[in-house]
């Protein structure tokens, strides 16, 4: 079981998403029209970039667009959990050993008690986004099904990963669940709103080039809309 | 019962068609047979596919459902915050649902999405501009209106604006030699006083050509007046085209994407015709997103450019105060607490804002001019934006949506609201009406005339 998930499995998950995922981004960009979104992308590459990475930037930094200045809660909540689904995943000790193991080199590390601190983080801060989705009106209406499957997947790898680290019962079986969960979240990437994970820069991208385009950034705004 | 004699797919395109639409009083049997109205399930889908790309595709997509935008919404405030007011349940409970069902959807959805389309969303934008992920629901509603449009489900009075566009290539039954004849005897009325004042029509090669809103030929001549006025005070070599003088586009309110070509290619023709350095529209806000924003692409130019550059008349206003064409006499400037109204199309969807600060600078006392909370691009939509004003049977909820602004209004002490933009005067007109806060309101152009030092070869012999 142990290596068929961090063997042929992790192989199929780590392809898939990365496939998937390239696949879907190359497409979103063809699927762009001058013409049906109304922006000259084109015509105009610098204004554009200039507003496709301001777009970007200003919102994957905490407090960096009133957007999340105006709702602090959330973007505590949201900060915390992506801090931890994006660094622990990559940066984690163990999973620095494990990459090594199978494609030579890894990145660099956060300490042990760094990555607890994230782990911890990643699930309190997620469990926060599940009940607010629960208890507040305005996002319990958009809440369906899915949403709270997909909230429930990115959490499972780090409730399993606590699981297994602080050897709660049989680390065997918890630390195959987390490998499996993991591999779960990587197969789901391309095809599930978790598709986010890269579609957040093309749709930010977007944005900021119809703005940085044709709806101000040309008249001298700096905003990062 | 398919198609109705007042409500149906067809667009209209004559006068005669426009005056038997006009006849059905309120278009009270225009709804009542818009309850039988028949939805093309085929063109429907068929549209999407065509139409419905990765950008709005993905928007759909990929929305959270974090509820981010809720509160970046007016209508969701000033509605008691129900949660049906979240824009991005409000799109994904009307597009979305259309595309997840590929079009097979009834009459009665059709005329929830079109009460969603129309008094739900004003298109301002702003929400778009407080989602994490980018995603603009004003603009989704735009297509949406398209969609709606097509298939018959659009408010009377729309459908009448898309068709006087079709008719007359304006918003209002007024036809070419109308708004020359309004032009030439307005500009005869104020001649005593500003002698040499003329209105020169068709003039080739020109500095400046003149575009206005059909409603001021009809309703307000004195501001074609007044603009003759400034620019002849400011000694600009101008011109209007006798035909080809209509910013604005109902038809865009109305989802109508065909008449927004015709129309914004007669603007563009006058401008081939007459090749003026540049062309300045009048003080209007949806005129100039629809000439000079979005009418490029509609006209189908490549470089989203209008033939001429194009610019608002707070830019040019701006830029003639700031340079000096026109000056203030200090002692008339604004000495009363005055804020200023921004409007959504040219402020937050063209980056205008300096333009008008400018201009309170020059016309305004220090000291006197508040600002509204919050202002620029994050203000608020005036609450009659994108065809919302005009729209009868949704009337009751254009009243609660001026309520926000009331409420800007009120908070800022201010007695006097500038408004550059021929909704938002609208708007605020109305809610001094419905909610009597004792304010008045104005564009720039008769405040600036008032305070202008008259150079003396501009002024009449005693």
């Amino acid at each position: 079981m142990h290596d068929f998930l961090t063997g042929p499995l992790f192989w199929i998950a780590l392809f898939v998403c990365l496939v998937g995922s390239l696949t879907r981004f190359v497409l979103y960009f063809k699927g762009l029209s001058w013409q049906l979104d109304r922006v000259a992308y084109t015509t105009y590459p610098q204004a554009g970039a200039k507003g496709a990475f301001r777009s970007i930037y200003k919102w994957l930094i905490p407090f960096g667009t009133r957007g999340w200045q105006t709702q602090p809660f959330i973007t505590l909540g949201f900060f915390g959990f992506h801090l931890g689904v994006i660094l622990v995943p990559l940066f984690l000790t163990g999973h620095a050993l494990f990459m090594e193991s199978k494609v030579g080199f890894h990145f660099f590390t956060l300490s042990v008690g760094l990555g607890d601190f994230l782990s911890w983080t990643a699930v309190v801060a997620g469990t926060f986004l599940l009940i607010r989705r629960l208890v507040l009106p305005e996002v319990r209406i958009l809440t369906t099904w899915n949403d709270i499957f997909i909230l429930l997947i990115s959490i499972a790898p780090f409730v399993t990963g606590l699981l297994a680290r602080y050897q709660v019962g049989d680390y065997g079986f918890w630390l195959n669940m987390h490998i499996l969960s993991g591999e779960v979240v990587l197969l789901a990437i391309p095809f599930t709103k978790l598709s986010h994970v890269f579609l957040f820069f093309a749709s930010r991208a977007q944005l900021g080039m119809d703005y940085g385009i044709k709806r101000g950034g040309m008249k001298g705004t700096k905003m990062a809309w | 019962m398919p198609q109705g004699i007042y409500c149906n797919r067809q667009t209209i395109n004559t006068p005669d068609e426009v005056n038997k639409l006009l006849s059905d009083t309120s278009g009270n049997n225009y709804y009542q047979e818009m309850k039988d109205l028949d939805v093309d399930r085929d063109l429907l889908w068929k549209t999407i596919e065509k139409t419905c790309k990765s950008r709005m595709r993905t928007w759909l997509e990929i929305c959270a459902h974090c509820g981010m935008c809720a509160d970046s919404c007016f209508l969701y405030e000033v509605n008691g915050r129900v949660p049906e007011q979240v824009p991005a349940y409000k799109i994904q409970s009307t597009l979305g649902e259309i595309i997840k069902k590929k079009g097979n959807v009834d009459n009665a959805f059709m005329r929830r999405a079109m009460k969603v389309a129309w008094a739900e969303c004003t298109c301002c934008n702003r929400c778009g501009m407080y989602c994490p992920h980018g995603i603009d629901t004003g603009i989704m509603f735009g297509y949406l209106r398209g969609l709606l449009y097509q298939q018959g489900f659009v408010p009377w009075e729309l459908k009448i604006g898309a068709g006087m566009h079709r008719a007359y290539r304006a918003q209002m039954d007024v036809t070419d030699e109308d708004f020359v004849e309004t032009f030439e005897w307005m500009v005869e009325e104020y001649e005593d006083d500003f002698p040499g004042l003329t209105v020169p029509v068709d003039v080739e090669g020109a500095d400046i050509m003149y575009t206005v809103n059909a409603r001021e030929v009809k309703h307000y001549p004195e501001d074609l007046a007044e603009a003759a006025i400034l620019f002849h005070l400011a000694g600009e070599n101008w011109t209007v085209p006798s035909k080809g003088w209509e910013q604005t586009s109902l038809a865009m309110f109305a989802g109508d994407w065909a008449a927004c070509k015709m129309q914004v290619e007669s603007v563009y023709d006058a401008m081939e015709r007459l090749k003026p350095r540049r062309m300045v529209g009048t003080e209007c806000g949806h005129a100039h997103r629809a000439t000079v924003i979005e009418g490029p692409y509609w006209a189908g130019r490549k470089n989203g450019l209008s033939p001429a550059p194009a610019i608002h008349y707070v830019e040019w206003l701006a830029e003639a105060l700031n340079t000096g064409k026109l000056k203030v006499d200090p002692e008339k400037r604004i000495k009363e607490p005055v804020t200023l109204q921004d409007s959504c199309n040219y402020i937050r969807n063209h980056g205008l804002k300096k333009a008008t600060r400018d201009i309170m600078s020059h016309i305004v006392a220090p000291g006197y001019f508040i600002e509204m909370a919050p202002n620029k691009e994050h203000n608020y939509c005036c609450g009659g934006g994108g065809g919302f004003n005009g729209i009868g049977k949704f009337r009751k909820e254009r009243n609660i949506a001026l309520i926000k602004k009331r409420d800007q209004i009120i908070d800022t002490g201010a007695k006097l609201v500038i408004a550059p933009c021929h909704n938002c005067w609208d708007a605020i007109r109305d809610l001094e009406e419905e909610y009597e806060i004792g304010i008045r309101w104005s564009f720039l152009k008769p405040l600036l005339i008032e305070m202008l030092i008259i150079p003396d070869h501009f002024k009449p012999e005693e």
